[in-house]
């Protein structure tokens, strides 16, 4: 009877320990929590389609075979952070969630960083712009993924003047993400030899911006910086072609420009502006091949770098979980640190230890109407800027996590 | 280059034919409110979302139908304000006997509905609408560069403004309208019928709202929030010009154009405010506004 | 605004109506007490402060007879200087919520000054007006952070002791407000004041010719509402920590009017039901986007033309008649 219960009792044993190597991942399952604008001003960019990329890269990784349980919930923050705070709080408490994506608006991304940060548990940015994300309020829990307000304005800045365009006018929208802008693309074109003639600040979400762009005009500076985004960016382009600016010899240059706004604008309107941005899906075979089979899941539309990035976090995620066979948040960030980054979206990189991603990015120039062949064939590429010097130096950043 | 107050004349006068312009949009819209509200007595809300509605019918027009800008401007009022014609029928009318602010608030309700909808089925990145061939281009006047369409935009309001205001003012037709609604059962004793005459009258400034909308949809992109981001401000327009007033309406939407022109040259941060401002500063010292009676 | 057909009252009647109003609010206690056990706190915390907003603002529209359109400045106003004074300038929290309360009844004092001059559609549109300036000024100000908000605001701790990071104790903090802002609405509605102001809604110009300084006591209306406002938004930046453009923006000033008048103006439960529902409709909405839009619309819509009276309105109607039976 005792060697029986003692049999019974080692084999309990054992079954424990076998469980417990599974009790690592919270509830049995891998929780991704989609959260970003489904309804306003970057649906289009990032919405349904990140969803569609989350899903595209579990499926990829193969999570089924390697035994683990993936699930994907999406939400959307209505460009409010307290909504996104509220959403995130009950994510993480209530409904177990382990990771969070996306999050473009960088007000309500700084608001999950912070609740991330406190919960201990996964953020990965990929909409969000603001570069504090790796600066100030860096996190040992957060990823700052596809781009950043340092990179837009020191990449576009500086290839620019590079191939010629070195006296610039600024078109800034009046808030702190324009201000922003402003000041560290001014720094990068000072930096590469280039003149600021002046510049001009427009409120929020101005209809019209005739008079603007006329003293942009009368500057006769080769190169309009828009240090806006959305609605604005694309009512400034427009209404720039209507006064004939870009065929009067001045270049727009967008500051934050997605494919979906050249989309929205027309090659029409939009030819001719460059801009900076980590992914196009006409790149490579690779991209092409993805986005041949997002566009099917998607509705026809294809990618915009926000969800490419999305597809690229996920994936990496999934690895580092499957190989620490956890999802606690703080060690799963740390190993997508350890471990370099490959997918066939972005090519290799890696994760620095101020929780920016690194990869190569591109200055586009978009193409006249006459030069496409069909939809979504928008850009040139006019220079590709190596990993290493695409984003801030990790010294410059202001990180706490970065030892000096 | 001579200058006035550090600015260079030429750039004042470029930026005064911008404000120009713009003051054309602001009267065409407010004109439509005033209209509503001067003879009905209707806070119309929903204008800014059916000036939305008039710019994606534009849109729709061009591309569902084939049917260009020229089209546009005579198929999109009326069908727009045919949708007018049905909210007042079926819902403003029930609330005549109330408190105003009911209209206002339902006008309001409908404004949420409307773009919603919109938003919800064509997301907010919006949609291109080239501008009509034969406008496209512009002339060169020395001080600055004016494209013709939107020297086209400020005749073809001014046309319109006066147009309206001599209907109202100085024909029968007017006369009636202005008539019925200051005493209803008077007019209809004799013969007119009221109710349609008001459910025409609502349709027709819904129609100058929508009308409005065609002519920004060259220029402004046409999305599912340009009411929105417009209608606060032109509401602010017509309350000091006078909420009933036709001709204050018109010459106040100019007029303001104007002044936020020369704000976006001189304090360019202020630009959103200064209409505000001068809101404020109307109804304290002249709460009617300034060519309203009450 | 509201159909108060106000018919001379017995004291059976007012000896009715003090009952109801007190089984009303033990039931909404006691609701509000347990609630936390079985739905997420910080939902209901969201939901608390919402309703204490909307009692306020019923103050000014169902007692006062003044429809704000603007009554968000007072919201995000003194939810920025909440944030403000407990992030950068070190308050305790109370200090912090009293800070903000503080900055809305300065506000609310100026606004009114030149809001009250005028009535009805001019008053609304003067709110209006007042609010974009305060909107255009947040979006602005350096110490607002503009876009981003101002983020990270600490809880901190009452009375320097119980710490306010759990959620649950939070909400019997901000529920203690609630129920603080909500009896002292309910003190000035049945107070003798309350009852000049109620004459000066149904008709303002016999109570000039029974000699009141009507202005005064709009102004003082105005005030309070404004006040009561600024608390429900300095405490809201405590309990989410952060303070942003979203309220103050215009769209939160037609958000407080709709909740409002679901629940019933002029009521004084209707407020906190509206609230409530609204929140509710938003958190499980949430997911479709641009529906919540479309059903605040529809709601807006439905009620103004069929249900004017609100929920808290229609309940209480009902329950008048089945008394008079």
């Amino acid at each position: 009877m005792k060697l029986k219960l003692k049999a019974l009792a080692a084999a309990a044993a054992l079954a424990f320990a076998a469980g417990a190597a599974h009790a690592q991942i919270s509830g049995n399952v891998v929780k991704i929590g989609v959260l970003n604008d489904q309804s306003s001003l970057y649906a289009d960019l990032s919405g349904q389609g990140s969803v569609v990329a989350a899903k595209m890269a579990i499926e990829d990784f193969k999570a089924k075979d390697k035994g683990l349980n993936v699930e994907v919930i999406f939400a959307d923050h209505q460009n409010k952070a307290d909504v996104g705070s509220q959403i995130a709080n009950k994510w993480y408490d209530t409904d177990g969630v382990d990771v969070i994506v996306d999050t473009p608006n960088s007000a309500v991304a700084l608001a999950v960083n912070q609740i991330t940060k406190d919960k201990k548990k996964a953020f990965l940015v990929s909409g969000a712009a603001t570069s504090d994300l790796t600066g100030k309020a860096c996190s040992p829990n957060t990823i700052h993924w596809t781009y950043d307000t340092w990179m837009l304005a020191n990449g576009t800045g500086n290839a620019i003047v590079k191939t010629g365009g070195n006296t610039w006018f600024f078109l800034t929208a009046d808030y702190a993400f324009g201000h922003a802008l402003e000041r560290d693309t001014e720094a990068a074109v000072l930096k590469a030899g280039g003149k600021v003639l002046g510049k001009v600040r427009a409120p929020l979400n101005t209809q019209d911006f005739s008079s603007f762009l006329l003293q942009a005009q009368t500057s006769k500076a080769k190169i309009i910086g828009l240090a806006n985004a959305g609605g604005d960016t694309v009512n400034s382009i427009k209404q720039a072609s209507e006064f004939g600016i870009v065929k009067g010899g001045q270049n727009l240059a967008g500051l934050l420009v997605f494919i979906t706004d050249v989309h929205g604008l027309g090659l029409d309107k939009a030819q001719g502006l460059i801009f900076t941005e980590t992914f196009y899906w006409d790149l490579n075979d690779q991209t092409r091949a993805f986005t041949k089979r997002f566009a099917a899941a998607n509705g026809g539309k294809y990618p915009s770098m926000v969800q490419a990035g999305v597809y690229s976090a996920v994936l990496h995620y999934l690895k580092a979980v499957a190989a620490l066979k956890s999802d606690d948040g703080t060690a799963v960030i740390a190993k997508m640190k350890e471990m370099p980054t490959d997918d066939p979206l972005f090519g290799k990189g890696s994760v620095r230890a101020d929780g920016r991603k690194i990869h190569p990015a591109y200055l586009v120039e978009v193409k006249k109407p006459s030069e496409s062949k069909g939809p979504y064939d928008y850009y040139k590429i006019r220079a590709t800027i190596p990993a290493n010097e695409a984003f801030r130096p990790i010294g410059e950043g202001e990180c706490p996590l970065v030892k000096k | 280059m001579s200058e006035i107050f550090g600015v260079p004349t030429q750039a004042l006068f470029s930026q005064l034919l911008i404000g120009l312009i713009n003051g054309s949009f602001y009267a065409l819209l407010s004109l439509g409110l005033a209209v509503i509200f001067g003879l009905l007595n209707i806070i119309n809300f929903t204008h800014g979302a059916q000036y939305m509605m008039g710019a994606f019918c534009a849109y729709f027009l061009l591309n569902k139908f084939g049917l260009g800008y020229w089209w546009a401007l005579v198929i999109v009022p009326l069908a727009v304000g045919f949708t007018g014609v049905v909210i007042e029928r079926l819902m403003l009318s029930r609330l005549y006997k109330l408190d105003h602010l009911y209209g206002l608030l339902l006008t309001f309700g409908l404004a949420l509905i409307i773009e919603g909808s919109f938003r919800h089925q064509f997301g907010s990145a919006g949609m291109p609408y080239s501008m009509p061939e034969s406008l496209t281009g512009g002339t060169n006047l020395g001080f600055m560069f004016l494209p013709k369409y939107r020297a086209w935009v400020i005749i073809a309001s001014l046309a319109i403004c006066l147009g309206t205001w001599f209907l109202i003012e100085r024909t029968k037709l007017g006369a009636l309208l202005r008539a019925a609604t200051e005493n209803p059962s008077m007019v209809q004793a004799f013969g007119v019928n009221v109710p349609r005459m008001i459910t025409l009258t609502y349709g027709f400034g819904v129609g100058l709202a929508a009308l409005a909308g065609v002519f920004a949809a060259p220029i402004y992109q046409v999305s599912p929030q340009m009411g929105s981001s417009l209608i606060i401000v032109v509401f602010a327009v017509v309350v000091i010009g006078g909420m009933g007033s036709i001709m204050g309406a018109i010459l106040t939407g100019f007029g303001l154009g104007v002044i936020e022109g020369l704000t976006k040259v001189f304090y360019p941060e202020a630009s959103n405010t200064v209409i505000f401002v001068i809101m404020a500063i109307v109804l304290m010292i002249r709460p009617q506004g300034l060519f309203g009676q009450r | 605004m509201t159909d108060h057909t106000d018919a001379i009252t017995t004291a059976h009647d007012e000896a009715w109506e003090a009952r109801y109003q007190r089984t009303a609010f033990l039931v909404m206690m006691a609701i509000l007490i347990v609630l936390p056990a079985v739905v997420y706190p910080v939902f209901l915390m969201k939901a608390l402060c919402f309703a204490l907003f909307a009692c306020a603002f019923n103050l000014l529209i169902g007692f006062g007879g003044l429809l704000s359109f603007g009554h968000a400045m007072f919201l995000g106003m003194a939810g920025y200087l909440s944030a403000q004074s407990a992030k950068v300038w070190g308050f305790p929290t109370e200090l912090a919520i009293l800070t903000g309360m503080g900055a809305a009844t300065v506000l609310g004092f100026f606004a009114g000054l030149l809001a009250i001059r005028r009535q009805g559609i001019y008053f609304a549109m003067i709110t209006l007006a007042l609010a974009q300036m305060v909107f255009f000024f947040c979006l602005q100000a350096p110490f607002t952070g503009g876009e981003d908000g101002i983020q990270a605001v600490p809880r901190g701790k009452i009375l320097g002791i119980i710490d306010l990071t759990s959620n649950t104790v939070m909400y019997y903090f901000v529920l203690a407000i609630f129920t603080a802002g909500f009896l002292l609405i309910h003190r000035i509605i049945h107070s003798p004041y309350g009852q000049v102001l109620k004459a000066i809604r149904d008709n303002e110009a016999r109570a000039i010719s029974l000699g009141y300084r009507t202005e005064r006591f709009k102004l003082a209306a105005f005030v309070l509402s404004a006040a009561l406002a600024g608390l429900a938004g300095a405490t809201k930046a405590i309990v989410f920590q952060l303070a942003s453009l979203t309220d103050v923006h215009w769209s939160m000033s037609g958000e407080v009017v709709l909740m409002t008048l679901l629940g019933g103006l002029g009521t004084v439960f209707g407020p906190v039901v509206g609230a409530f529902v609204i929140a509710s409709m938003e958190h499980y909405l949430s997911e479709l986007g641009a529906w919540v839009t479309i059903a605040q619309g529809i709601i807006f819509v439905v009620c103004v033309l069929a249900f004017r009276r609100g929920i808290m309105g229609e309940i209480e109607a009902w329950l008048r008649s089945r008394r008079k039976s």
